[in-house]
């Protein structure tokens, strides 16, 4: 056992056959997995393929219902995350496992099994920290730091642990590019020590450029194994999703100067609570026929934009917020609906829709005040076979799957959901549309429909704003893009002048008074 | 070890939505026989003291009808409380204070008789009721104050207010220095059905059209919709323009209101003056109805009688047997674990996980 | 005379004080039990009968923590185990331990009772002004004191304090990382149970040593109002408690004393102090939020 365990150079973690089942749903099905030491391995597939409910069983927070996985040679189980780390299994979550309300030497500490003081963890991150380029402080906490910050701390988390096999899940979805190069050169340094890397994505670039080997899962199964950098983008997305899929396509603006249906001008909200962003001097025009996306990392003030454009938040003054030519900012949510607006939130359940309730229900959600003469009868009771009729025909017109009829829209998939929400708010043909995270959790096929509606929805001479965190989505539909950073909106770059690079040093912060190129060229006397 | 999981439904079971309350009085009553057997009596007699012989005579019934009223009044108002996620415990107190200002007329101006004295005593009792609600509604709504506690407290304040006005400024003049206000006149009096056959007031048809209004409201129209939204997900609910603070008040108004009506009933009904006592905890046990009623009107008035049954078996229970009054108490509150514990059951299956987590460990020791 | 008036602050504390410590364990690993009066009235009872039966307060006391911490178990089944509304479920924990605390007691209805006495610690109850109000105090005083200071050691110097906090503040992440979040809880909630069952005992022997139908008197509640009012920090909750026993004291001087405002309006007011103490901290949305424990009542199923 022992010469094996060191002698080997290869065959660090062989996984077969590991299976697990959600009720009626197998979410991995049968799945082999070979790592080597000093390999990065990349594991990919679309949203719903799998990807977090494998990597969770090898970390040991579901149990699998069948399968065996090898580890170093011995066939291991792995109860409990404990049990995983001191196997040398080290996990940074994509939705981080980090505690709001303690500093980030304590939510370090939680993960090591042993029990050194809280000074000597400290000392030994910020060690970490210089050596990786990972820049920390041990006692700041938890609450106050940005989404980038956040996942230093759990990288530092899982290196302190010494683990030889680190799982990645997403990690560059929280980044801009800039902070995403600087991780991968993390990475490529740890791989050069010996380490091992599962790297989760469904970004293909960086897993052609970073990953030797490549893992491609559907719909709980693999489907292949190859090496990446022999593959192109597209015949690995092929893979990821089992067919073509179909380009979204994006017919040229009409030109001319439209109508402007959307005007947002001084617009400042203090935060709300401890947590939240304050918004400074926002300004922001959509016009008919357009499609303006709004690039951020997440926590920049985009859920704060979002509340205050809906009328969930109300402004001080009228003025601010203008829709078609409306002023509104004194309105409620209904009132800026009945002016013409729909909205689609990034939070699914519990936001867009209520859970627990049915689809119709949730319809009536939104559409009560707009729809009050078809959905409503007499003393303000509720038509439910007006209301039943209109959700089936948006189930129909999106091609929202789902079992039974009228369920609760807990028991949809994401995409199907977000189908759901977002063909309730194109039923009305809303004047403007305005939505946040419109892919989010969504599988490729739903995503490249949604895509289509909105840009659509905007030929047909409607405002469309796009608040995204996924840069390839905002150059996909968009026919401007601002970036959002610490409350501020930069002016809107024209599709045409945009490029990764100038919305990455945005997002990253780089400061709107000056020029980008200047910041541009700042960052190449850096490199 | 064997060890309980719990695996979600995919939607919410029909069956147990129906059937966790009656599973939950079965398990009440298994457990209430066993508790008496631990008292020292035969568990059969004191059940059938309980449960059946308060509904053999036609008068008992009546009497029966006579707790009902105030537990059905007061619950259906808080099933609106507790659907929209507002949880107002404080129902004892607006029942007092409905009876307070529905008693000003007849006590503080005796000799104001005329038709117009009840309907105007119930309306006074509403808006009592409904005032009390109003102060947690409004500390909750404008200083997010915990409303649990802030209408607790005001039962308290209440019953010690009670206390002082028939001690003190409502005492009864001619009244031998008892604790108590001079008897309503009989116009202040809440008629009897059928006084022939027993006591059963008013109250009852009360509670009963409360249950069906809104009943109606909250099944069949766009208010009631608002309610259940923001009581189960208030994100959703202000996304749909709905106002949770406003909601907060209208609940806390709607259940106060009731409350106090219940409080009126009840002293212009059943007592016919203010004692320093009027509710053998009505507005607690209302608590109880409402969730053996799973929140839904109809199913409260059954669940009112249930829970009136309670109070009359527990006073034929101990005048026959001798078994504590006290047990009353006890055993309500148990049903309300019983029927919390079995709505688990609605949303998920339960499942042992015995053998599976044995060999798991077993296999985590071979490592 | 200023001595004597410590004192009595201090018996009127004291109780609110045990209780409330235990609760806010219960709240720090983000439970809400507002059972908190049904198991201080079941200590109550059991401390009582258990003294009077055995002839011994210290039995009664032990019982009446063995008590409280498994009448919290109940609570613990059910919200945890079975993952049902914790407001409700507290409630019912409350009506339930006054209904089978009614039942048990009407025996000892008008027993006399036994008193746990004080105990001198010599030489420091010397002391003047103080002295006899810090060092010669009934024993559960003390207890409560080094319960104050031990959970507040316990939270923030040790490990397991820790893990019970961020149990508290995200129960996913601490199941992600391999935390038994519903055994924390669990121990959480036996431990406020205990502790309730404590202040109960306190009720009955020490405070006023025989049994009285409903003797908590809300006590249990103003406890719940006692942890939001200390913003959920140890230190905090013993300056509450002894504010709430100088309110509650107060107005039995001023009763005795024959102020001219009815006695039961002075009974009124530490109830309306606790309302008031509750607008004033809760006005503070910001002090609130951040120290709320941000899971506090939410439920928690783990997939497996």
């Amino acid at each position: 056992m022992e010469t094996q365990r060191d002698g080997e150079a290869g065959g660090l973690l062989d996984v077969r056959g590991l299976t697990k089942v959600f009720g009626t749903l197998k979410a991995c099905d049968a799945i082999d997995l070979t790592i080597d030491r000093g390999e990065i391995h990349a594991l990919l597939g679309e949203n719903g393929a799998g990807k977090s409910t494998f990597v969770k069983m090898l970390f040991g927070a579901l149990e699998p219902a069948a399968g065996t996985i090898g580890w170093k040679g011995r066939q291991v189980t792995i109860p409990t995350p404990g049990a995983a780390r001191r196997l040398g299994i080290g996990m940074v979550f994509q939705h981080f496992s980090l505690f709001e309300a303690l500093t980030a030497a304590e939510n370090i500490m939680l993960s090591l099994d042993e029990k050194a003081p809280i000074m000597q963890i400290a000392e030994r991150a910020r060690a970490l920290s210089k050596t990786y380029g990972l820049p920390l402080d041990p006692f700041a906490h938890v609450g106050d730091l940005s989404v980038g910050e956040r996942q230093r701390i759990e990288i530092i988390r899982c290196l302190l642990q010494k683990p030889d096999l680190i799982i990645l899940d997403e990690p560059t979805s929280v980044l801009t590019p800039q902070e995403a190069d600087k991780l991968f050169d993390t990475l490529e340094t740890l791989r050069d020590e010996g380490k091992s890397i599962l790297y989760i994505s469904h970004r293909l670039e960086e897993v052609k450029r970073l990953c030797d080997r490549a893992t491609v899962l559907r719909h709980g199964r693999v489907v292949a194994h190859c090496d990446p950098r022999q593959e192109t983008a597209a015949s690995l997305a092929r893979m990821m999703v089992g067919n073509d899929v179909e380009a979204v396509s994006r017919p040229a603006d009409a030109g001319g100067a439209h109508e402007a249906l959307l005007e947002v001008s001084g617009l400042s909200r203090p935060a709300a609570n401890p947590f939240a962003v304050p918004l400074r001097e926002i300004r922001l025009t959509v016009r008919a026929g357009q499609v303006l996306g709004i690039a951020g990392v997440a926590g920049n003030g985009q859920g704060e934009l979002f509340e205050a454009l809906s009328g969930e938040a109300l402004q001080e003054h009228a003025g601010v917020v203008r829709i078609r030519g409306m002023d509104c900012g004194r309105l409620s949510i209904s009132g800026r609906r009945l002016l013409g607006a729909g909205f689609v939130p990034e939070e699914r359940l519990g936001h867009g829709a209520a859970p627990h309730m049915r689809l119709s229900e949730n319809l009536l959600l939104s559409r009560h005040a707009t729809d009050g003469k078809s959905l409503l009868g007499p003393l303000g009771t509720v038509r439910e076979g007006a209301l039943t009729a209109a959700a089936e025909r948006i189930v129909e017109t999106m091609d929202v799957r789902m079992s039974g009829t009228d369920p609760e829209a807990a028991a949809l998939s994401g995409g199907n959901l977000q189908k759901f929400i977002i063909g309730r708010e194109l039923d009305r043909q809303p004047a403007v549309l305005i939505v946040n995270q419109p892919t989010w959790g969504v599988d490729a096929g739903a995503a490249a429909r949604i895509r289509q509606a909105l840009i659509d929805l905007a030929r047909s001479g409607s405002a469309v704003l796009v608040i995204s965190q996924d840069l390839d989505e905002l150059f996909e539909i968009s026919d401007a893009i601002a970036v959002m950073h610490d409350g501020r909106l930069s002016a809107p770059l024209p599709i045409a002048e945009a490029s990764f690079e100038k919305v990455g040093l945005l997002m990253g912060g780089a400061a709107p008074g000056h020029t980008i190129d200047n910041a541009l060229d700042n960052a190449t006397e850096q490199a | 070890m064997m060890r309980l999981e719990l695996v979600k439904r995919p939607q919410r079971s029909a069956l147990f939505s129906a059937v966790s309350p009656l599973i939950a009085l079965v398990l009440t009553v298994a457990a209430g026989a066993v508790m008496f057997s631990v008292l020292g009596k035969n568990p059969l007699d004191a059940l059938y003291y309980y449960f059946i012989d308060p509904l053999r005579e036609t008068w008992s019934l009546h009497e029966l009808a006579v707790k009902a009223a105030p537990l059905i009044l007061i619950a259906v108002g808080l099933s609106v409380c507790f659907l929209s996620n507002n949880w107002n415990i404080g129902a004892e107190g607006q029942f007092i204070a409905g009876a307070i200002a529905g008693g000003i007329l007849p006590v503080v101006f005796p000799d104001f008789q005329n038709w117009s004295v009840l309907p105007l005593m119930m309306l006074m009792g509403v808006a009592g009721g409904a005032a009390y609600a109003a102060v947690p509604a409004l500390l909750k709504a404008r200083f997010n104050t915990n409303e649990i506690l802030t209408s607790l407290m005001l039962v308290y304040v209440a019953q010690l207010f009670l206390d002082w006005l028939v001690r003190g400024p409502w005492r009864d003049p001619g009244g031998m220095n008892f604790p108590e206000t001079r008897d309503f006149h009989a116009f202040a009096i809440l008629p009897e059905l059928l006084p022939s056959a027993g006591r059963a007031h008013w109250g009852i048809v009360f509670a009963v059209v409360a249950a069906l209004v809104l009943w109606f409201v909250l099944r069949k129209t766009l208010k009631g919709f608002e309610i259940r939204v923001l009581g189960q997900s208030p994100r959703a609910g202000r996304f749909a323009g709905f106002s949770a603070p406003r909601m907060v008040v209208v609940a806390f108004l709607i259940s106060g209101g009731l409350a106090g009506l219940a409080g009126i009933s009840e002293v212009a009904g059943a007592i016919g003056q203010l004692q320093p006592s009027i509710s053998p905890g009505y507005g607690f046990t209302a608590i109880i109805v409402a969730f053996l009623g799973r929140l839904n009107p109809l199913g409260i008035v059954a669940a009112g009688f249930v829970l009136a049954l309670s109070y009359l078996g527990g006073e034929a229970a101990q005048i026959s047997i001798g078994l504590s009054d006290k047990a009353a108490r006890a055993f309500q509150g148990m049903l309300l674990f019983f029927v919390l514990g079995c709505d688990t059951l609605i949303h998920y299956r339960i499942r042992l996980a015995g053998r599976a987590t044995a060999r798991r460990r077993e296999v985590a020791q071979n490592v | 005379m200023f001595e004597s008036v410590l004192i009595t602050i201090a018996t009127a504390a004291t109780p609110l004080l045990i209780a409330a410590i235990g609760e806010l364990v219960v709240e720090r690993s983000g439970v809400l039990n507002l059972g908190v009066e049904g198991m201080m009235i079941m200590g109550a009872v059991t401390g009582f009968g258990v003294a009077i039966t055995t002839g011994s307060p210290w039995l009664g006391v032990f019982a009446a923590v063995l008590v409280g911490a498994a009448f919290s178990l109940l609570f613990g089944f059910l919200t945890l185990t079975l993952v049902t509304n914790q407001v409700a479920t507290g409630l019912a924990l409350t009506l339930l331990g006054l209904g089978i605390s009614g039942m048990i007691g009407e025996a000892f209805i008008g027993m006399p009772g036994l008193k746990l006495g004080p105990i001198a610690i010599p030489v420091l109850s010397d002391l003047p002004y103080v002295g006899r109000f810090l060092f010669a105090q009934d024993p559960l005083f003390y207890i409560s004191i080094l319960l104050v200071a031990g959970v507040s050691y316990f939270l923030f110097y040790t490990r397991a304090g820790l893990t019970l906090r961020s149990v508290g503040d995200n129960h996913d992440s601490a199941h992600a990382l391999g935390i038994r979040v519903v055994a924390v809880r669990y121990a959480a909630v036996a431990f406020g149970g205990a502790c309730a069952g404590l202040a109960g005992a306190y009720l009955s022997l020490v405070y006023t040593p025989q049994w009285i139908e409903n003797m908590t008197a809300g006590r249990g509640w103003i406890a719940l109002a006692l942890v939001v009012f200390a913003s959920w920090r140890p230190w905090r909750v013993l300056a509450g408690a002894y504010l709430f026993g100088a309110v509650s004291i107060g107005q039995l001087h001023a009763q005795v004393i024959g102020v001219s405002i009815p006695s039961q309006f002075l009974s009124a007011l530490p109830y309306l102090a606790t309302i008031v103490v509750l607008v004033l901290i809760s006005r503070n949305r910001r002090l609130t939020m951040v120290n709320t424990p941000s899971c506090l009542g939410r439920p928690f199923v783990p997939a497996r």
